[in-house]
């Protein structure tokens, strides 16, 4: 039976996929993004499907090979890696769709390699959502991370500095991870994630662990570039190809919230990294000083990319207080606002990119009276805008709503006033380009001869935009369905 | 007093959204987009009549769509006090869009689809507010209306608009994310948002903990009912066109906010309650300052919107004060008030609009001789500023006196002498305008004649209004009663 072996599926197709891409592409390179794009839809309906048999019947485990833990490999599919997963695949099949064009603009030369690529990244990315096993997961973080320097590296100039910072730091990360790993596997003497969550309790107060724990916890917030080890990121999304970015800033830093909720819930478990050593603490105040000074900077910010880079980097941070507060609402919160981040940043580059392809423009000063020339761009742009800010019905207000409910039920009135701060503050970036856009009379001729972008890149455009508000009014569905048995697993 | 299930408050918000659909669509077409406009605007208050019959029989349409946060819903439900907000604006509503024909004909800039269909969107939060079965749905169109009211606010694209624009988010966003976390604190404390006659907040939660709470939401709504020190927004504001000044600043958002007091002291705290923790002399205090500065600001103000703007202000403060009185008597005066200031002040606006339309004048030194040229306009201003000071028979008189009534029930005479001072002022800053209109001669005006018919039938209509309400406080569509009914429900639990 086929669905038995779904979960490998999700990050196998993409695996598979990338290789036919490149034996395609190297025969005829205009072959690339239609085998990329199948390959990604492959993957879409593989997590799909895993989304529904989990749904419907719990949690699925998957032996590699047919070794059972402890020994082999397992993968697991329950809620939150099977959420996880049709988010990735979905979000990577709308920036393959968006890509053609903005590659065709950019990078005409290199199509082939930057799908092939692109591929083994979603492939990489769904490898660390599904494994269960701990150094499975650092295989499919590296695979991820080279594919991403690799990515972000072809972009403008600039482009290879910031991206070689990010190798340093990244590498820096990803050891810091295997070290930990190392020393869970000396003193438990297991890989498989269930399987140390059992064996680690006995052992809590061995220095190993703590050392462990904090390895982990730190690798993990450099790879998602959790305040104050941010400094890569900046600079990496602003010189990256818009097709690329649109694609890493939604899912990449996620995708690391993601191992550290795993870490938190399923390896470490939160007694132990709230209780006996104050990592959850640590994090949720790191968070909550991020999100205030990060949209700082990016109210500071002139280059819209560079804007958006500031503002994910808060964004990452309201995942993080999450996962600081560690308890159901705001692990819920936390967890809610991946899926909303990341709708909302990737609509948001995409129109970055779709302004650069039509104008060249970066430059937020220069917006003047885009909103005439671009109305369903800029229209969809004034829906994500706002739902970060936090209007409701958009779904950006739902995760700010189940984190501040998250932060009452923990007493914490410096984070209830954090994140009512933050929204004040994203006001301020985003009416400021509001303003320009729907507001100012165009004072250039490169806006006077703006146009929408192409339908390839303007539909992905406005399916995100729809996409953020329907998220909102089903939140409860997800909530209920998906994230409330993660949680109440957790903290029963 | 019961419910019944209708989708007839849907349809009542719905109608405003597909018209805004509808308007950008037909974006080439601005006279298509003016008939957009009064189509829902009177399907709109058809509508919402049509619930007025059911309503004063203690029966109310209710209607819950869908879950939106575990525990909340996206609820609605008519009562009395949301049937007089929801009746009131979306009357005047009617008659905005028809003043607008001729204002958008004359500054014809106006004719862009952001106006209209920010007017529209406006329109169907105003109702969503009215309707809201519960704190959470309340809060959504509250976020939805400082929104949707921001363009028409900078719609010039001019400096002083744009910079009247960042003020007014400043202010009222800062004011929806205090009200986010009072929301979030109330639903932690009462596991409940719907909305209950009498409140649904309990007093065993710790009479600290509430009164923070209730200082949440006094700044929170506050800042919409321009409370002072929150109101410096709305002057600012004035810079917006005239029917947007009319509707929605004197209206639809400001009133908003004095419709949230209405909710959170009679429908979540309870007035008892309200009052027992100390928030209700905080809110009287603060409205009887505010009362008294902004009638003196007023005063000073050479600037007729900016005037007639801090007149609002100190009005707004009116309806609080009603609210804080903690006696029924009081809030059939403040409910009233709602309605009763939102006829004599868009008339006001509607007057003052017309006149910058026809003379491009805006200062009230600028005026003098104008009641000749344009008798109907003057006639009208001059019946709805009466109304204000408190002169009956017109409707401002008959507010007043419930409020007055209010404050000697609760043996505060203080605020019966604010009230009457407050009244004195009012004839400080209206009289001279009216003095100077008629009675100062003057040969700048004779070059212009009495305004279009457009604009001289709705700004007669809403004078007569403000005459006829005060004559009739119970005619057409029972006010009265309904202030009544929503009061005795409110204070049903008795005093104390």
């Amino acid at each position: 039976m086929i669905l038995n072996h779904i979960i490998v599926l999700i990050p196998i197709s993409l695996l598979v996929f990338s290789f036919i891409t490149f034996l395609l592409g190297t025969v005829r390179r205009s072959l690339a993004y239609p085998t990329a794009l199948v390959g990604s839809a492959i993957s879409v309906a593989c997590s799909v499907v895993g989304l529904i048999l989990v749904l419907q019947g719990g949690p699925i485990h998957y032996y590699l090979g047919g070794w059972p833990p402890p020994i082999g490999i397992e993968y697991v599919l329950d809620y939150l890696s099977a959420f996880m997963a049709v988010l990735t695949t979905f979000i990577g099949f709308i920036s393959i769709v968006y890509s053609r064009k903005s590659f065709a603009q950019e990078l005409p030369h290199k199509v082939v390699p930057l799908y092939t690529i692109t591929l083994l990244l979603l492939s990489g990315l769904c490898g660390i959502i599904v494994t269960g096993d701990l150094f499975n997961l650092y295989v499919f973080l590296e695979i991820a991370s080279l594919t991403a320097y690799a990515l972000l590296a072809v972009g403008e100039k600039r482009a290879p500095v910031a991206a070689f910072r990010y190798v340093i730091m990244g590498t820096v990360g990803a050891c810091f991870y295997l070290l930990g790993v190392g020393f869970i596997y000396f003193s438990t003497g297991t890989l498989n994630m269930a399987d140390a969550a059992k064996l680690l309790p006995a052992i809590y107060d061995s220095r190993a662990i703590i050392a462990a724990a904090v390895f982990i916890v730190i690798g993990i917030g450099l790879k998602m570039a959790l305040f104050p080890m941010h400094s890569w990121l900046p600079d990496a999304y602003t010189y990256a190809p818009s097709a690329v970015i649109s694609l890493i800033a939604p899912l990449m830093t996620k995708v690391f919230a993601y191992v550290l909720i795993r870490m938190l819930i399923s390896v470490f478990l939160p007694e132990y990294l709230s209780d006996v050593i104050p990592a959850t603490l640590v994090i949720g105040w790191l968070a909550a000083a991020g999100i205030v000074i990060m949209s700082i900077m990016a109210i500071a910010q002139d280059d819209f990319r560079r804007m958006l880079a500031y503002s994910s980097l808060a964004q990452i941070c309201y995942v993080a207080l999450g996962i600081g507060l560690a308890n159901p609402l705001g692990l819920i919160g936390g967890m809610l606002h991946i899926l909303n981040h990341a709708f909302m940043k990737g609509c948001l580059f995409q129109v970055a990119g779709a302004i650069r392809y039509r104008t060249g423009l970066t430059s937020i000063s220069k917006f003047n009276g885009l909103g005439k020339k671009m109305r369903w761009t800029m229209g969809s742009f004034g829906i994500a805008a706002l739902s970060m800010i936090g209007i409701p019905p958009a779904c950006g207000f739902f995760s700010k709503w189940y984190l501040m409910l998250g932060s009452i039920d923990a007493g914490n009135w410096v984070f209830v006033g954090v994140i009512a701060l933050s929204s004040l503050l994203n006001a301020v970036y985003f009416f400021k380009i509001i303003e320009k856009v729907f507001f100012a009379q165009p004072d250039d001729d490169i806006v006077e001869n703006a146009a929408e972008p192409p339908k390839e890149m303007l539909v992905p455009i406005v399916i995100m935009a729809v996409a953020i508000i329907a998220l909102g009014l089903v939140n409860v569905y997800i909530v209920t369905n998906i994230l409330e048995p993660v949680v109440n697993h957790v903290f029963n | 007093m019961q419910a019944y299930l209708s989708i007839a408050p849907v349809i009542a918000i719905c109608v405003s959204l597909i018209a805004a659909i509808l308007i950008v669509m037909s974006r080439h077409y601005p006279r298509l987009c003016v008939g957009w406009t009064i189509g829902s605007a009177v399907i709109k208050f058809a509508v919402i009549a049509s619930m007025l019959p059911s309503v004063l029989n203690g029966n109310y349409p209710a209607i819950k769509l869908f879950e939106l946060s575990p525990g909340i819903s996206l609820a609605f439900k008519v009562d009395s006090a949301g049937m007089i907000f929801g009746l009131s604006a979306s009357l005047l509503w009617v008659i905005t869009s028809v003043f607008n024909i001729e204002y958008t004909r004359i500054f014809s800039w106006l004719r862009d689809i952001r106006y209209f269909a920010s007017f529209t969107v406006c329109l169907a939060a105003t109702i969503g507010i009215a309707f809201a079965g519960n704190l959470f749905t309340l809060l959504i169109f509250y976020e939805l209306l400082t929104i949707a009211t921001y363009p028409l606010v900078v719609i010039s694209g001019k400096p002083e608009a744009i910079f009247a624009g960042k003020k007014y988010l400043a202010y009222l966003l800062t004011a929806g994310a205090l009200l986010i976390i009072a929301t979030a604190l109330t639903f932690r404390y009462a596991g409940t948002l719907d909305f209950i006659p009498g409140g649904f907040l309990d007093a065993g939660i710790g009479s600290d903990k509430l009164l923070v709470l209730a200082v949440l939401f006094i700044i929170g709504f506050g800042v919409k009912a321009a409370l002072m020190p929150f109101h410096s927004w709305l002057p600012t504001a004035m810079v917006a066109p005239v029917p947007v000044s009319a509707l929605l600043h004197a209206v639809a958002v400001v009133k908003a906010g004095a419709f949230g007091f209405v909710r959170v002291i009679g429908f979540v705290f309870g007035p008892t309650l309200f009052h027992d923790i100390g928030a209700g002399t905080i809110l009287s205090i603060m409205a009887g300052i505010t009362i008294l500065i902004s009638s003196l600001l007023a005063i000073g103000q050479d600037h007729l919107k900016r005037r007639l703007a801090y007149s609002t202000v100190g009005h707004l403060s009116y309806i609080l004060l009603g609210l804080s009185l903690f006696s029924p008597i009081g809030w059939i005066g403040a409910l009233l008030h709602i309605v009763n200031h939102a006829m004599m002040k868009i008339t006001l606006f509607f007057c003052a609009g017309a006149i910058a339309a026809k003379t491009r004048m805006d200062r009230v030194s600028q005026l003098g001789g104008i009641g000749k040229q344009m008798p109907y306009t003057m006639a009208a201003f001059t019946l709805a500023a009466l109304g204000l000071i408190g002169i009956p028979p017109i409707s401002g008189f008959v507010s007043k006196l419930f409020l007055g009534q209010g404050a000697l029930g609760a043996d505060l005479w203080i605020l019966l002498a604010l009230l009457l001072l407050s009244g004195l002022l009012n004839a400080g800053y209206f009289l001279p305008i009216i003095r100077r209109a008629f009675f100062v001669p003057s040969d700048m005006f004779v070059k212009y004649d009495e305004s279009p018919l457009l604009f001289v039938i709705p700004l007669a209509l809403t004078a007569l209004m403000a005459l006829y309400f005060g004559l009739q406080p119970n005619g057409l569509f029972d006010f009265f009663k309904l202030a009544t009914d929503a009061a005795t429900s409110v204070f049903a639990g008795g005093i104390r």
